[in-house]
């Protein structure tokens, strides 16, 4: 089922299909393009996925490209070739992948700072080695239904053994969970922030100079 | 007796406010940068949650992604654009963040800016919505691009969760041709190391060739960083480090900057310090480098033939060499100085400072931009404009037939009206030659100020080392 947004949501398991996208670096411009960044809404990004991928210069479905077939159409699963979601900061790229459904992206590698806005958007990413990922793509196209279980941190899949992946500590309970991070840090750690702030005032007081030009 | 720790660890350790349960530690953050592109969802949520900044005195808010550098002042006629400067002004009002106003003399690209200003000091941590604040370690700062959700926890916490990352130390020996730039040293390592050849490690740059390179040059290997996959990179601080931020606005004075220089000299790598990586690349063997494909590891010496997947026998490395030379338009084996060009783009975080413009402006002084080639020069920042005005680079470049605009992202990101029509080609001094980066079907080859006006009053990828 594609989701449309939840990015508070808890997350436990995903299961479904898979699209197996073989190109490497499928880069932030590429799963969502730049000029769509004037949107300034998070909801509603799905259409915009891998826009220029999916549409031609018409406005044309392009049959090729995996997301259009009917089968994988709604899959929640994308099983990427090596540094997905490398380049841009851009967040959307990750809400735009939610906004159409997605909600694991499995890779030998991921862009570091997609691969952390995932964790706080509920998409899961499961960092696999590379033999596994190819083992994994030919399993998607073949119609293998994924099993994305984050409590055991285990991949399942038809006619496959289960792998296992590992996700940080506090990301897998803050995604388990639906915690807010932000909320978090200020309840469990605001002591340790004044306390911190009142040492780096006395090594850096310098940054605590507010109007320097004053 | 302490361990030796490398400026990584030494910046890593001096803000870490508690140890997270599962290994992360929570990193606290001196200075964020807010744009208009990235920032709009973190005000939203600080304004759904009720919570008020921390720090508001500690961010520096700036338009430069989606602003129009034909004119300036005035009403941005794409509405889009319009609504996300205005609510930009709207939400640095509301929450009382410092703010360089548009048509300001502080205004210009988040990451020319930042240093400009002092906003950026040694031994801060640095983070911004945006990659390529990586810009900002060439300062001996820990800088790092995060995402809409981060910076929504960096205003109302002024702390962000991280893991520690490895240690990569690159090691520039040897010396360069004078025309060689920092820009063909980031490529050339990029090419080597790959796309992905940095991830998980912070950069750190070294060597004698470092020690002779200004701000501007080091700006650019760190800018670059993120295209090798690595969130960091970094330079420790020193006199050239000082010297530029002597004097700006926002940098420590009198008593306090004294202070301040003698703790920033404490930040360099012990001598001896341990790096999980160590990569050197020879300076006396770059050649100027220009990228032929869609990821910026397709690059290779101007002198060079377009790559034969033929010739390729890693069957995942000949499919991305064959999908990329179709979306470039090129033949295999045709030599890369043959490729002719419609459009030229100096500027952007990489390549828009003063000695950029200064470089570019030395081959196209005296010379003509080629007939059908559209050449723009779109300076990092107001200041780095004003600057070049008064060097009278701005005449260089009008009668050389360049456009001269206003600071901005520009033909960069392609967010504005500066765009590639599908299928036009550009010699760009930008960091991404993705699909689609200066518009959609659009062709990018990156490479240095100096090359991109040689190639512009070529008409075709062209040797700078010809036009010496
Ligand atoms: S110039 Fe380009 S890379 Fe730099 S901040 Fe702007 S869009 Fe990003």
């Amino acid at each position: 089922m594609p989701s449309t947004s939840s990015d508070k949501g808890p997350f436990k398991t995903v299961t479904g299909l898979a699209a197996a996208m073989r190109e490497e670096n499928i880069d932030t411009d590429i799963i969502f393009p730049a000029r769509f960044l004037l949107i300034t809404a998070r909801s509603g990004l799905g259409e915009y996925a891998f826009h220029d991928r999916r549409f031609d210069a018409q406005g044309k479905e392009v049959p090729g490209f995996v997301l259009n077939s009917e089968q994988f159409r709604e899959a929640p699963v994308i099983v990427a070739g090596a540094n997905f979601g490398s380049g841009s900061s851009r967040e959307q790229a990750v809400w735009a992948l939610l906004g159409r459904g997605t909600r694991v992206v499995i890779s030998s590698s991921f862009g570091e700072i997609f691969y952390s806005n995932c964790l706080r958007n509920g998409v899961l990413p499961i960092l696999l080695p590379q033999d596994d990922v190819a083992a994994l793509m030919e399993a998607a196209q073949s119609g293998a239904v994924f099993t994305a279980d984050l409590e055991t941190q285990e991949l399942r899949v038809d006619g496959q053994g289960a792998r296992t992946f590992s996700i940080p500590a506090e990301r897998r309970m803050a995604m388990l969970n639906g915690w807010d991070e932000t909320d978090q840090i200020i309840n469990q750690y605001s002591p340790a922030i004044d306390a911190f702030e009142q040492g780096q005032r006395r090594v850096q007081p310098w940054l605590y100079q507010e109007e320097q030009d004053a | 007796m302490t361990a030796l720790r490398t400026l990584y660890e030494k910046l890593w350790d001096s803000h870490v406010v508690a140890e997270l349960p599962g290994g992360d530690s929570l990193l606290y953050i001196d200075r964020h940068i807010v744009h208009e592109v990235s920032s709009p969802q973190a005000f939203v949520a600080m304004r759904e949650s009720g919570r008020k900044l921390r720090r508001p005195e500690t961010h520096l808010g700036v338009a430069d992604h989606a602003v129009p550098t034909r004119t300036r002042g005035g009403e941005i006629p794409d509405p889009q654009a319009r609504a996300q400067v205005a609510e930009l002004e709207g939400n640095v009002a509301e929450f009382g963040v410092p703010y360089a106003d548009l048509t300001g003399p502080e205004q210009g690209i988040v990451h020319v800016i930042g240093p400009e200003t002092g906003f950026t000091l040694p031994g801060t941590t640095v983070v911004c919505g945006d990659s390529h604040t990586t810009t900002h370690g060439a300062f001996g700062a820990l800088a790092f691009g995060i995402g809409a959700s981060e910076q929504g926890t960096v205003m109302a916490a002024q702390a962000l969760p991280q893991g520690k990352a490895r240690t990569m130390k690159v090691e520039l020996v040897g010396k360069r041709h004078p025309l060689i730039d920092a820009k063909d040293i980031a490529l050339a390592l990029i090419a080597r190391i790959g796309a992905h050849g940095a991830v998980g490690h912070a950069v750190e740059y070294v060597g004698p060739a470092i020690a002779g390179m200004a701000m501007s040059e080091r700006m650019t290997l760190c800018n670059m960083t993120i295209e090798a996959g690595s969130r960091m990179g970094m330079v420790a601080p020193d006199e050239v480090t000082f010297a530029y931020l002597k004097g700006r606005r926002l940098a420590p004075r009198g008593a306090a900057w004294e202070a301040a220089t003698a703790y920033w000299r404490t930040l360099a790598s012990d001598p001896g310090a341990a790096y999980d990586r160590i990569v050197t690349l020879d300076l006396d063997l770059i050649e100027p480098q220009v990228s032929w494909g869609t990821s910026p590891n397709q690059t290779l010496p101007i002198g060079a033939m377009v790559p034969s997947p033929a010739a390729i026998a890693d069957a995942s490395e000949r499919r991305e060499t064959e999908k990329a030379l179709a979306y470039m338009g090129l033949e295999a084996g045709q030599p890369l100085s043959s490729v002719a060009i419609d459009h030229v783009f100096i500027g952007s975080c990489t390549n828009g400072r003063i000695e950029d413009l200064r470089a570019a402006a030395r081959i196209a002084q005296g010379r003509k931009v080629a007939d059908g080639v559209r050449a723009i020069v779109v300076p990092g920042s107001a200041a780095t404009r004003a600057l070049a005005e008064a060097e009278g680079l701005d005449h260089i470049f009008r009668d050389a037939g360049f456009e001269w605009r206003f600071a901005g992202c520009s033909m960069c990101v392609a967010m504005n009206e500066d765009r590639l029509a599908p299928g036009e080609r550009c010699a760009s001094t930008s960091n991404r030659n993705f699909e689609g980066r200066q518009g959609p079907g659009g062709r990018t080859h990156l490479m240095s100020p100096a090359m991109a006006a040689a190639a512009a009053v070529s008409g075709h990828l062209a040797d700078v080392r010809d036009f010496a």
